[in-house]
């Protein structure tokens, strides 16, 4: 989707790092939404990128609200702009991972629960970016941040956000991935059409967190998925499984070679990430399997 | 039209009256009753308000100065755990500068669970920059309910309305209320935008630097001096429109009064037993009735005190370390005054236990007795 930059509701000038995931995210998000759009952002490197008061980087409003809040604000402006006859405008919920896998997942929780009538994406940048690179229950098995060193690296594989938002049977759950743009902004168009809490998590590489060099983000984040890392596909109503980009299944060793985070890794540990990885994607592949099962189920 | 209304369905009737269009809550005794009362006027469709039945406290709080931003007048109420679990957003709601209106009903903070009456758990949250004020009875948490949104929406600052568990919460009296022409003629319409207009799209409660954030400051302590004038403001003109009249403190027989006996909340009304008869037996003693907290009303209060002897304070509430929080509040407002009274802060009644006239008439003798305080923090009604 091409535009001109006068169209654009994000401006130049935006505080954001060279080659930030997030940063695209919010701008392939807001081309799809046009500006009858409200957007919540609680605290995370989007408190910086929108600006310093009195400035803005977005061209449409921006309530900034605590942390730990992104579900429970969203669903605020909603219920009150619902109440003004504002139905047409889109809420939009923007966070990072930690505010959504960690501190928000409360409230975060009771909005899908309620099934609150938002948008809610999740720029994941696998870390606390915005207070140097902390790991959150995001961060990915063995990567090193500044609070799991490399002695002594992230433990334990990577929440399954999608899967918990799956469990509360929100009407729309995706994944998304920089490097396909096309795909992001038709799935935020989609969830525009859907009724109800959607949820796009949005893997969002991040350059001095990812220790990448910023001209390779795209080409990092296109890996993830191509090495099954980080499959991109969509759940609807909590059930049925939609795989939308077919991997070329590249040795996740590729994927993890390219970043300083992973640098650490020895041979077994690579091993012990791939044969994770190979899990995980059967399981996703099964769970596709079992949607096209009672989709042709006799009525 | 009067009914027999416990405190909680006062304060519901309150919010009906206001117009309110946006409630969160969460359950907490003994402020649950609250939001059940608002639950069935939403359902029965006489009061148009979107209800989120949150979570928690804390996602109250957030989706609640979310709408308040959104332009449309927003309520919730809690207690104790409840509003401790929500600080940190108590600061947003002021530093946005957003009208909001809370009745929080005054709870012991745990450990251990205790849900009786103690004010501990507002006066924790002093420093948030709500405006707070504290009542007495079943009329005055509807009155004041109705005050806080004029007030609110005249200081762009939130309020909170403070009442003692079960001894106004659940306990029933008459309550006159007020028409709802006569409530709309009085009470101004909401006049604040949304303010998340995409005609007009802003960026709220961001990144601020060191050389503004100050006078963002400066000005929400501005604008809590200005409120007291507000508070008053709203009492007289509440009081021609319907014939009842509040301030930011209440006086009886303190002209001539050597000393001044101090309360807040229910504990006004044993005292105000106490001091008749200890009138009536020539005694020249004056109470003090301290509505609002926040701002603290310091010139009203020092006009008062000023030139007594003695001043007794009686706090159901303490900061550990120091003691009861209005005595030292009075402590501090009247500390340059060269006429000075003696002050007495004496705790008691903490975690709901009872302040009787006996116990109110024995902190009086006691203090009436000495030449000054043995310390800081006198108590009253302990066990030995
Ligand atoms: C209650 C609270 N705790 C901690 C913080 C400090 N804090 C601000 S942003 C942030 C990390 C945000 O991480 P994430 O949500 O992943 O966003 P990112 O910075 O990576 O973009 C933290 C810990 C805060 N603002 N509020
Ligand atoms: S630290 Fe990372 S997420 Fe934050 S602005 Fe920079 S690139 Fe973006
Ligand atoms: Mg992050």
């Amino acid at each position: 989707m091409r535009m001109k930059a006068s169209e654009e509701l994000i401006t130049s000038g935006h505080l954001a790092c060279q080659g930030c995931g997030g940063t695209m995210v919010m701008r392939h998000a807001l081309r799809a939404l046009g500006d009858n759009t409200v957007v919540v952002i609680p605290a995370c490197c989007w408190t910086i990128i929108a600006g310093q008061f009195p400035y803005s980087s977005l061209r449409v409003p921006i309530l900034h609200t605590a942390f730990e809040t992104a579900g429970a604000a969203a669903s605020g402006v909603r219920a009150a702009l619902d109440i003004q006859g504002k139905e047409d405008t889109n809420v939009l919920a923007f966070a990072g991972d930690g505010g959504t896998f960690d501190i928000g997942l409360q409230s975060l929780s009771g909005a899908a629960e309620r099934n609150e009538d938002i948008i809610y994406i999740c720029y994941d940048n696998e870390a606390y970016m915005n207070t140097g690179i902390q790991r959150s229950s995001a961060t990915p098995e063995m990567a090193w941040t500044t609070t799991t060193p490399s002695t002594r690296p992230k433990s334990g594989p990577k929440k399954n956000m999608i899967q918990i938002l799956a469990a509360h049977k929100a009407p729309y759950c995706a994944t998304a991935n920089v490097a396909w743009p096309e795909d992001l902004t038709n799935k935020v168009k989609k969830a525009m059409t859907i009724r109800g809490t959607k949820f796009i998590h949005v893997l969002s590489p991040c350059p001095p967190g990812w220790k990448i060099s910023s001209e390779y983000s795209i080409e990092v984040a296109r890996l993830a998925t191509h090495c099954n890392v980080f499959p991109i596909y969509e759940v609807y109503d909590g059930e049925r499984y939609h795989i939308n980009i077919q991997p070329k299944n590249i040795p996740v060793t590729e994927y993890l070679k390219a970043q300083g985070r992973f640098r650490h890794l020895t041979d077994e540990e690579i091993e012990h990430i791939q044969k994770r990885v190979d899990y995980e994607w059967k399981i996703l592949l099964q769970r596709e399997m079992t949607d096209s099962y009672h989709m042709n189920m006799p009525a | 039209m009067k009914k027999v209304l416990m405190g909680n369905h006062a304060a519901s009737w309150a919010v009906k009256l206001a117009d309110v269009k946006m409630i969160a809550a969460y359950p907490i005794t003994p402020q649950t009753q609250i939001v059940e009362e608002l639950s069935e006027m939403c359902g029965s469709g006489e009061l148009k308000a979107k209800f989120l039945k949150v979570e928690s406290e804390h996602s109250a709080m957030a989706s609640c100065i979310a709408a308040s931003s959104a332009g449309v007048r927003a309520f919730t109420a809690t207690s104790a755990n409840g509003l401790a679990l929500m600080h940190e957003l108590l600061h947003w709601a002021s530093g946005a500068r957003l009208p909001l209106v809370m009745v929080n009903v005054n709870r012991a903070m745990a450990p251990g669970w205790n849900i009786w009456a103690d004010q501990s758990d507002s006066l924790s949250q002093r420093d948030t920059g709500w405006l707070q004020l504290y009542v007495e009875d079943n009329q005055e948490v509807l009155d004041t309910v109705l005050q806080a949104y004029y007030i609110a929406e005249k200081v762009n600052l939130p309020v909170m309305v403070c009442y003692d568990a079960f001894f106004l919460s659940h306990t029933y009296e008459a309550v006159d209320i007020p028409e709802k022409q006569a409530v709309q003629d009085w009470l101004p319409p909401h006049a604040r935008e949304n303010i998340l207009n995409t005609k007009d799209p802003r960026a709220f409660n961001g990144l601020v630097m060191p050389d503004v954030y100050m006078e963002m400051r400066y000005k929400l302590q501005q604008a809590h001096e200005e409120a007291v004038a507000v508070v008053k403001e709203a009492g007289e003109s509440f009081a021609k429109a319907f014939d009842r009249s509040y301030s930011t403190i209440e006086t009886v027989y303190c002209d001539d009064a050597e000393t001044v006996l101090v309360t807040s909340s229910s504990t006004t009304s044993p005292a105000r037993l106490v001091v008749e008869a200890l009138r009536e037996k020539g005694m020249k003693i004056g109470l003090m009735k301290v509505r609002l907290f926040r701002p603290f009303p310091v010139d009203d209060i020092c006009q008062v005190l000023s030139g007594k002897k003695k001043v007794v304070v009686i706090d159901r509430n303490i900061s550990f370390g120091k003691g009861g929080i209005f005595a030292d509040e009075i402590r501090g407002a009247i500390a340059n005054d060269p006429q000075a009274p003696i002050i007495f802060g004496y705790i008691t009644g903490l975690g709901g236990r009872d302040i009787t006239p006996e116990l109110v008439e024995d902190i009086v003798m006691e203090a009436e007795k000495n030449e000054r305080p043995e310390r800081l923090a006198l108590w009253k009604g302990l066990k030995s």
